[in-house]
């Protein structure tokens, strides 16, 4: 089973651990339903629809009500050092929340006392944090964007918004950044890159590029990072190797994209419907050979 | 809009002039009481700027205000009166961060995405309606999206006004460009 903790964008939500559910485009957690549109919402209902079609329970979900003041993070962050203690996770997805370096510590010290220690899988506000413990490593996946991979490759900045300016955000250079972020030991042990193209890394460097199909629509709609980040949690939850599993679900996410004709305002629960279909064609590619080695031929890795 | 004069004022060394130990920081509670406390010190003419903290303080999504060090006792008087007294007053000792003042601009057939840093907000130039915010970590981008999106950028809240986080400014940034660009 796995974890997903983050915020809702409601200041009065209240904090929720539990199952989560998705009926008629909203989730459902402890009586509450909730709106899909990005964010944390945006990757439980990926994971969900993910998990439907892989044969997996529903995602235990800690969420907490936050519009940025941080109290809702802060009451998360206890809670989970409370908590985490007796649990037993195959993996724990941490997501949106307020970074905040001396309680992301307690939380990771408290997972080492876990009934078994889970893959960790951090995306937006929980990764900031991780980067700037200095903890990265201890991570088996993070998944920035380009702009947060910039600031991971930045040994100096504390938040993507500290980027120095010599670290250009550019695609081009996104080979060069993944070796800076190993460098400096500010990358998980896997990366996925999400992007024009999505690259799959570790710290023997690029393992696999996902370029197909191209929806150019994809880098501005609100929540397709999420939807990535959810759909690779409930593929490593079936214990499928982190490489595989980013790659089948950096190509499920694109073809999900794709089955929903975006335009640059279409919203993510259009895309988050197709998922099931998307999933289910890449893994019968899969099982008849990675469709994306070949794509990626002709790149550097 | 004073903290965002900030880029604007991208090659100075030093906005307030000054050596390392003239200075002094405010260290707020969180974002938005710097925020708070920048508007009331512009408006009554303090040389301040909000900049990232040095690494001995940082928390994770801080911003601090950068103040003469000989002026703070008439500094916190106005902060006092106007309710949002700093928790601390640190000397400068160490080389502050500058914030990220680089714009990505790309068209999408009728649509303008603008990103800065890690935020990136999308405007359909016709109309002018915000049509997508994507980008960031921090808690209060899912809700500035919620609060933006379907609006027009005449008619949206900014994220100055209702944002609490780095990622907050990061979008006002990204605004205020895709609003200088589709006004022009």
């Amino acid at each position: 089973m796995h974890a997903i903790v983050g915020t809702i964008p409601r200041e009065q939500f209240p904090l929720i651990p539990g199952e989560v559910g998705l009926m008629d485009n909203e989730l459902c957690i402890g009586g509450n339903r909730v709106p899909v549109n990005r964010g944390t919402p945006a990757l439980l209902a990926a994971a969900i629809k993910a998990g439907e079609l892989l044969g997996l329970p529903a995602p235990y979900g800690y969420v907490v009500g936050d519009i940025g003041h941080g109290d809702g993070s802060r009451r998360l962050y206890e809670y989970l050092t409370l908590h985490l203690p007796q649990s037993d996770f195959e993996s724990i997805t941490l997501h949106y929340l307020l970074p905040d370096v001396n309680w992301h510590n307690r939380v990771l010290a408290k997972l080492d006392e876990a009934v078994r220690r889970p893959r960790l899988i951090a995306d937006a506000g929980f990764m900031y944090a991780a980067k700037m413990s200095g903890k990265s490593l201890q991570y088996d996946l993070f998944t920035p964007d380009i702009g947060e991979l910039a600031f991971l490759a930045d040994e100096e900045a504390p938040h993507p918004f500290y980027t120095r300016g010599f670290i250009l955000h550019e695609e081009s250079r996104v080979p060069d950044l993944i070796s800076r972020a190993y460098a400096h030991n500010n990358a998980a042990r896997h990366l996925l890159v999400k992007g024009e193209k999505d690259y799959i890394a570790n710290e023997k460097g690029i393992q696999a590029i996902i370029d197909q199909p191209v929806e150019e629509a994809m880098e501005v709609i609100g929540g397709t990072g999420d939807t990535l980040t959810g759909i690779v949690t409930a593929l490593i939850d079936t214990g499928m190797e982190i490489i595989e599993a980013a790659s089948v679900a950096a190509r499920a996410n694109r073809l999900a994209g794709y089955y929903a004709k975006p335009n640059a305002a279409t919203q993510v629960i259009e895309i988050v419907n197709h998922i099931p279909k998307a999933l289910e064609e890449v893994l019968g590619e899969n099982e008849r050979g990675a469709p994306w080695e070949e794509l990626s031929q002709g790149e550097s890795a | 809009m004073a903290f965002f004069d900030v880029f604007k004022r991208r090659h100075a060394e030093t906005s307030a002039g000054g050596a390392p130990g003239d200075r002094g920081l405010l260290i707020f509670e969180n974002t938005s009481e710097v925020i708070r406390a920048e508007r009331v010190l512009k408006a009554r003419g303090w040389e301040i700027r909000v900049m990232g903290p040095p690494p001995e303080i940082r928390s994770g999504c801080d911003l601090v205000i950068e103040i003469p060090l000989i002026e703070e006792l008439n500094i916190l008087r106005s902060l006092q009166e106007a309710g949002v007294l700093p928790k601390d007053v640190v000397p400068v000792t160490s080389p502050l961060l500058k914030p990220v003042d680089l714009f990505k601009v790309k068209e999408l057939d009728r649509y303008l995405m603008v990103r800065a840093a890690n935020m990136k907000l999308t405007v359909d130039k016709e109309t002018k309606t915000i049509v997508n915010v994507s980008g960031g970590g921090c808690p209060d981008v899912p809700y500035l999206a919620q609060e933006m999106v379907g609006k027009t950028l005449m008619e949206a809240p900014s994220p100055r006004e209702i944002g609490h986080t780095l990622c907050g400014y990061a979008l006002q940034l990204a605004y205020k460009e895709a609003t200088r660009r589709c006004t022009q």
